[in-house]
């Protein structure tokens, strides 16, 4: 495991940079990381964030159909928040694993 | 030693021909998959895979409990071929292998589609197909784009980094 400075703050982070340790993340560590995939974060990607790190907390798997079901976006709108990628960008941002679903 | 340079998958075009129930959920997971990798993505339904994208049958796909050899019963116990050639056998099957695919979040086609285009994938029907099975667009689910020729199939396949995968 490496740490990663960011915000100002030693973070846990795997070699692929996602967060490794749920409980250190922060609003102003998710937009520094968002800032690094090239996303400026809106009051829309904070929702979705509390959003998927409350799944995330519960236990729950990750899906682009259950995010376009979360009643904060739907999956239109979750591939504009976060192009390209968006679940594996949306959980580096939001500090939670990376996910390992196929769907 | 020269350093062989690595270029990564932009484009992919899944042609389905098939329209068996794991045929037809091969590309349409392939596909999806694809564009959640942000990879430009398009699908090519043809033959009897115009079933998946045609409205009536859409839902309604089978998978084959005769000449399936990787047919098994519940717990694991073989399959008898005899038993799956009764009448209602495959349906009932079919809906069972739904449900399940249901339980582990995998949508119901019609929704695997719009998930598909909701992230910029393309979802296109096979020209020769549609005048040999006699249907129009009207038939076929809101969500496919055109109609296309093969030779308009391959124009959108240029460019480095472009792959086709037949299912």
């Amino acid at each position: 495991m490496t740490t990663k400075t960011i915000a100002g703050l030693e973070i846990n982070v795997n070699d692929e940079g996602y967060m490794t340790d749920i409980s250190q993340w922060s609003k102003e560590i998710g937009a520094e990381i968002a800032k690094e995939e090239g996303i400026e974060l809106t009051e829309k990607h904070y929702e979705l964030i509390d959003f998927i790190r409350n799944k995330v907390a519960a236990g729950d798997g990750l899906t682009i159909r259950g995010i376009g079901k979360s009643g904060v976006v739907n999956a239109k709108e979750f591939y504009q928040l976060f192009p390209g990628a968006p679940l594996k960008k949306a959980t580096k941002i939001s500090g939670v694993p990376k996910p390992t679903s196929c769907i | 030693m020269e350093k062989e340079e690595k270029v990564p998958l932009k484009k992919i075009l899944l042609i389905c021909s098939k329209a068996n129930l794991e045929d037809v959920y091969a590309a349409l997971v392939m596909g999806n998959g694809a564009v959640m990798e942000g990879i430009e993505t398009k699908l090519f339904f043809t033959f009897f895979g115009l079933d998946a994208i045609t409205k009536k049958t859409m839902n309604k796909l089978h998978t084959a409990t005769t000449g399936n050899p990787g047919m098994r019963m519940p717990g694991g116990l073989p399959f008898p071929t005899m038993l799956g050639g009764l009448p209602g056998v495959e349906a009932g099957v079919s809906a069972m292998m739904r449900k399940q695919m249901d339980a582990l979040d995998i949508p119901p086609v019609d929704e695997f589609l719009e998930l598909i285009t909701a992230g910029g994938g393309e979802i296109y029907a096979c020209k020769l197909a549609m005048d040999m099975f006699k249907l129009t667009k009207e038939d076929l689910h809101e969500e496919v784009k055109d109609i296309i020729t093969v030779g308009d199939l391959y124009e959108m396949c240029d460019g480095p980094g472009t792959q086709i995968v037949f299912t």
